[in-house]
């Protein structure tokens, strides 16, 4: 299936780019004509898929965070969060519930919080060389919606 | 500040503002254990009230605050928690560790 929309920003992983990602998925997904919820469900997975990039992907350096976000027809919002660090040697272990590297400060639930407020989840990761996590998520289309 | 303090009778009260990612939990993390270390409280209270956006940073927040209060012997009250925050901690099971009012 084609997408009937697409965008696409890089950004530094630093951390003030994670409220500034969160926008723009919510900005990309208002026409889907999203409840509240819905939109807060975009901006909480998205803010953790940001997140694992700034926190684990680029662990002493700064590197580049791509968010891509597509449109289908059946109403299906795709966001993509890419990165080109240091990968995840364990994909299984780092989506259990608790399981993190980061230390105290992180509580091991981001992929969790994705899976819980996503349909799908996709994580495919290479040692070296990134990580690229898909998320999918259907908006129901309301009565009386501008289709 | 995204958290704001105050102390009486051993109580202390910790209001948070804004979005707590991660970008801002370093800051939390600190100040909150900073206020607790100062003034070893038998109850702490944590209004979210003003929180207008949460990930799991602010369960880390939370799951610090309650491991705090049980070494000191003491409770956590979760205050206020707004509907995108309550959704992000129950995903986490946070509810079945402490009262989220």
């Amino acid at each position: 299936m084609k997408p009937i929309n697409e965008a696409m920003v890089s950004f530094l992983s630093r951390s003030a780019n994670e409220g500034f990602a969160r926008t723009a998925a919510a900005s990309f997904a208002a026409q889907l004509d999203p409840t509240l919820d819905e939109v807060n469900d975009i901006r909480t997975a998205v803010s953790e898929a940001v997140t694992n990039c700034i926190v684990h992907a680029y662990p002493d350096s700064l590197g580049l965070v791509t968010l891509r976000l597509r449109l289908y027809g059946d109403n299906t919002l795709e966001i993509q969060v890419k990165d080109k660090g240091v990968g995840i040697p364990d994909v299984e272990q780092a989506r259990q519930p608790m399981y993190t590297t980061g230390g105290a400060d992180r509580s091991g639930m981001g992929f969790t919080i994705m899976e819980s407020f996503m349909d799908k989840l996709r994580v495919r990761s290479t040692p070296g060389r990134g990580t690229v996590v898909t998320m999918r998520r259907r908006i129901a289309r309301r009565a009386g919606a501008a289709g | 500040m995204a958290i704001t303090c105050r102390t009486e009778d051993r109580s202390l009260y910790a209001a948070i503002e804004g979005e707590l990612d991660h970008h801002r939990a370093r800051e939390i993390l600190a100040e909150l254990d900073r206020q607790l270390d100062l003034e070893l409280p038998r109850r702490l209270t944590l209004d979210l009230g003003g929180v207008s956006f949460m990930d799991s940073s602010g369960i880390a927040v939370l799951l610090r605050a309650y491991h705090r209060m049980n070494g000191l012997g003491g409770r956590l009250r979760v205050i206020h928690v707004p509907q995108q925050a309550d959704r992000v901690l129950r995903a986490a099971g946070l509810d079945r560790l402490m009262e989220l009012e």
